[in-house]
């Protein structure tokens, strides 16, 4: 596994073992406020289940994800009644496919994975333009296409008319002005600029045939708030998020995980998540800062998220 | 709450809920750069972005603004406008805080109002040069209709009337005669430099010495939480019911009050009572409580029929029960809400459909003029009090006492098109209350329009099973329940059908499926009419059935098949007419389940067992089946 160019960076491959993390169960008593999120989020979910009967919940394997497992487990006294999806960009970290395997196991989900087959070999729509990659294209296009576009086809395959999403608003500024229930366009386009009134909880709850709806159930968290939740609940989650000794002999972590090629993970010393906590109330870098996509031109998250990105 | 006793707890000092501030006021007055620059000034920004924003600005040419921090789009960044609400989290050494920073241009209202309604608080701006505007007026008038009593003004933009003690107090006078006006009133005014920073978190003693008051920064913190609504009669609207792990399951948020195993609930609008069971906590210990704004699940003693859009409640101090009432109203819909016309209301997790019976007063939010000439119709950005009728009964309290039950919105077009405040609803015995002879206006009568008559579609639910298993029973349980809800059910079985319309059928097995078949065509021409038909026969081919249900389907009506699944042995001991008697003792020539064979059915949309459940429960099951099937779909273009 070490020989995986993804390895090649500072991060390093994981000793043999499970790739999860079992947190200790922790509490603490600023974790009031937890309850009240984790009681909308709920609520959300279940409006989703309710208005939408051909649901779908994307899972991208990183901490909000594994969240998004757990409240839609204590929304259905443990059950989790629609399919989960992992759009494989074919750029995963292997330590993370082997997370994958394992959840599917522990969670007994029923998770569907898909990839853009035709994109990532040149064929089909792609065959003029040729094979996608972070070889032949800038981070802007291959999210796009690997993310976006696979989501689009996927979507057309299970003609899915709601989404359950983890993205929160203090990640980036354009979630920042999200809407509980947020209609997408046929061509997954968000209209930001003419947002449907949502109010008193009363969500968007229809759409027409071929439109569908993100249900972003997190919008009101924020990272600490995810950790925090994580570690008073005990949630199984990557061991990519702990501190591990670089090549260089300095220590690493990733924040935020994505595609190898484009993900770079921090300086960091934190390989529990207590200090994981205390770190965030120190740091003033962005979550989001190893992304390469969000920050390859001005506003490329608000272009990236108007055609249809998380 | 999911905490248990092995489980550690760490001290921390932070015990705090988050406040919400909406910021609102007129466009340029100066919102987003206030938020801007409280962020700059309380260190609370990613490093670097503040720098990055300056790059950026001087690259395209634009002065730096602290807007700039909140107003991501391009296009906000481009025209100097916010459009839509945005939320951002940051603390004071005293509590954390939810920002909202909302738009002050007309033309996104509904995006005003989609921020500020979730607001504990509000900080309203008014620019000093340019004095008390539209929004200023209308924002004041929003905040009063959605309840948010703390108000803080800061007048912005002192720097330009060269922080004028005069400039300040005239704008003082005149904002507060206009809130005195609609009932609120300002905490304090604040004579601010946003731009400059001056009185944001820091006082301007040098630029305005005439003001020793309190900072911006200063008067959010001297806001007040929210107070917990425990101590308020149990509201609990039911979201779901589900069932898992052989469990019926009612999932719901509580509104407010608190919810203990044990508790008797009633459940509005149709007076079912039962008793808690349990309060489920999915990996969590045994829960004995649950209170205000948890979202639980819980099951109860006695499987009532229960499904969404019910409000639970305990038997004293139940809502109101109403189906026509007054209201004050807000419209930002795309499209005029029209008197006549028919909308789909929404309170809570009820859905309903409504008309809009009356507009009785127009106000203009910012002038505060009542409109002299009656309207049939309430326009974009327009505040009225109006009068509604609802299909069905709604569940409700007056907004003054619990606001969540006490407001609802309208929605135009699939998206909320307006919001509604109630008042003045009279707690009473609610079984006087109940009229339901609403009667619609229609054009040519279709499928649809009779299902929004009937408030349901048509449709099949064939039971099937062996003599003396209890379909008759069951269906006539079903009927009355459905009749009683105001629907329109009728039962097809052997006593009307095999007496006149199949008179001359006997029992061989080509007048069986003859038999089946005219029931099956009857009951397709009476679904059709609109009615729910329960068939109550034995209907023992599985062939049979299929065919029932494909002509059912194609003539374009529902059908579900139920299953009453009783044992042999079982109905034999029943024997309500004796026929197994007569059977065994060879009376009877082919009976099912003796001399002739019963084809139980694979895939049964419903399985009754009828020797496990009681009537009550089986009755809840079938509800729950068809209940939402028959549901109309809304059509707002009929």
């Amino acid at each position: 596994m070490s020989e995986h160019p993804a390895y090649a960076g500072k991060y390093p491959a994981p000793e043999d073992g499970q790739p999860a993390f079992f947190p200790e169960k922790i509490s603490r008593a600023d974790c009031a406020h937890l309850d009240a999120l984790e009681a909308q989020s709920i609520f959300l979910i279940r409006e989703a289940f309710h208005h939408f009967k051909n649901i779908c919940m994307p899972w991208s394997m990183g901490k909000d994800s594994n969240v998004l497992i757990w409240l839609s487990k204590k929304a259905f006294c443990g059950h989790i009644p629609y399919p989960l999806l992992h759009i494989d960009t074919t750029y995963e970290f292997p330590e993370m496919l082997e997370y994958r395997d394992w959840a599917v196991a522990h969670h007994n989900l029923n998770l569907i994975v898909k990839i853009n087959e035709d994109a990532r070999a040149g064929r089909g729509a792609y065959a003029e333009r040729g094979p996608v990659g972070y070889d032949t294209a800038d981070p802007v296009t291959v999210t796009h296409e690997l993310k976006t576009a696979a989501l689009q086809q996927v979507m057309a395959e299970h003609r899915w008319d709601a989404l359950i999403t983890g993205i929160r608003r203090d990640e980036d500024s354009t979630r920042a002005k999200e809407r509980y229930f947020s209609p997408r366009n046929k061509d997954f386009e968000w209209d930001y600029a003419d947002q449907p009134p949502e109010f008193w909880n009363q969500f968007t709850t229809s759409c027409a045939a071929g439109e569908h709806v993100r249900i972003q159930t997190l919008l009101d968290w924020t990272e600490r708030d995810i950790w925090l939740y994580i570690q008073r609940e005990g949630i199984p989650i990557p061991k990519m998020y702990f501190a591990r000794t670089g090549k260089d002999g300095k220590r690493y972590r990733f924040r935020s995980l994505g595609c190898w090629p484009i993900s770079g993970p921090v300086e960091s010393d934190a390989d529990t998540i207590d200090k994981i906590i205390d770190e965030l109330a120190v740091t003033k870098t962005s979550e989001r800062a190893g992304r390469a996509q969000d920050h390859h031109e001005r506003n490329a998250m608000q272009k990236l998220r108007a055609k249809g990105f998380m | 709450m999911t905490q248990t006793i092995d489980q550690k707890t760490v001290a921390s000092t932070e015990d705090q809920q988050r406040l919400r501030v909406v910021f609102v006021g007129h466009v340029d007055h100066g919102k987003s750069t206030l938020v801007g620059r409280i962020f700059y000034d309380t260190n609370s920004l990613p490093d670097g972005k503040v720098d990055q924003i300056r790059e950026s600005c001087r690259k395209e040419g634009m002065e730096f603004e602290y807007a700039f921090l909140l107003d991501s789009l391009l296009e906000e960044q481009e025209q100097n406008i916010t459009i839509d609400t945005t939320q951002i989290q940051f603390k004071t050494a005293r509590r954390p805080y939810v920002i909202i920073d909302a738009p002050g241009h007309k033309e996104f209202l509904k995006n005003m109002v989609t921020g500020a309604a979730s607001a504990d608080a509000a900080v309203l701006l008014i620019a000093a040069n340019e004095g008390v505007r539209e929004q200023s007026r209308r924002h004041g008038y929003l905040l009063s209709l959605l309840g948010i009593r703390q108000v803080v003004v800061a007048v912005n933009k002192m720097d330009l009337v060269g922080f004028s003690q005069e400039v300040f107090e005239s704008v003082v006078a005149e904002y507060r005669a206009f809130l005195s006006q609609i009932g609120l009133e300002a905490r304090t005014f604040v004579p601010v430099s946003a731009r400059n920073g001056l009185n944001v978190a820091l006082p301007a003693r040098a630029e305005m010495p005439w003001y020793t008051g309190p900072t911006v920064l200063d008067m959010l913190d001297q806001f007040e939480a929210p107070k917990p609504l425990n101590e308020l009669p149990l509201r609990l609207p039911v979201q779901d019911v589900y069932r898992f792990d052989e469990r019926r399951i009612i999932a719901g948020r509580i509104e407010t009050g608190t919810l203990r195993v044990g508790d008797q609930l009633v459940f509005s609008p149709n007076n079912k009572t039962s008793v808690v069971a349990s309060i489920e906590n999915w990996n969590g210990p045994k829960t004995e409580v649950a209170y205000a704004g948890q979202s639980v699940a819980i099951t109860l003693t006695e499987q009532i029929f229960v499904q969404r859009g019910h409000v639970a409640s305990h038997e004293k101090d139940a809502p109101i029960e109403s189906n026509r009432f007054k209201a004050n109203l807000f419209w930002m819909g795309k499209n005029p809400l029209v008197i006549g016309e028919r909308y789909r209301l929404k309170l809570t997790t009820q859905e309903v459909d409504c008309e809009l019976v009356s507009i009785d007063r127009v106000v203009d939010a910012s002038t505060l003029e009542v409109a002299q000439q009656p309207s049939d119709r309430l326009l974009k950005n327009d505040v009225a009090e109006i009068t509604l009728q609802t299909r069905s009964p709604l569940v409700m309290d007056n907004h003054d006492r619990i606001p969540t039950l006490g407001r609802f919105v309208i929605v135009d077009n699939r998206q909320v098109g307006g919001g509604g405040i109630l008042s003045g609803g009279v707690y009473t015995d609610r079984t006087q209350v109940k009229s339901r002879n609403i009667f619609w206006s229609e054009g040519d009568v279709t499928a649809q329009h009779r299902a929004l008559r009937n408030g349901h579609k048509g449709a099949v639910v064939w039971l099937t099973g062996l003599s003396g298993s209890g379909k008759s029973t069951l269906s006539r349980a079903v009927e009355r329940e459905l009749f009683n809800m105001g629907m329109h059910p009728c039962i097809l079985d052997g006593d009307n059908v095999r007496h006149g319309l199949n008179s001359n059928l006997g029992f061989s097995p080509e007048d069986r499926v003859e038999n089946i078949r005219r029931v099956a065509e009857v009951a397709r021409l009476m679904a059709d009419a609109g009615l729910i038909v329960l068939t109550a026969f034995i209907s023992p081919y599985r062939a049979d059935r299929l065919r029932a249900r494909q002509i059912a389907l194609e003539g374009g009506c529902d059908f579900v098949e139920v299953f009453v699944d009783a044992p042999l042995e079982l109905c034999e001991q029943r024997d309500p007419k004796s026929l197994y008697k007569k059977a065994r003792a060879g009376e009877i020539q082919e009976f099912t389940g003796i001399t002739a064979p019963y084809e139980a059915p694979e895939n049964p949309e419903l399985v009754v067992p009828t020797a496990k459940w009681t009537l009550e429960e089986s009755v809840a099951a079938v509800l729950e089946l068809v209940r939402p099937r028959v549901k109309p779909e809304f059509f707002p273009e009929i």
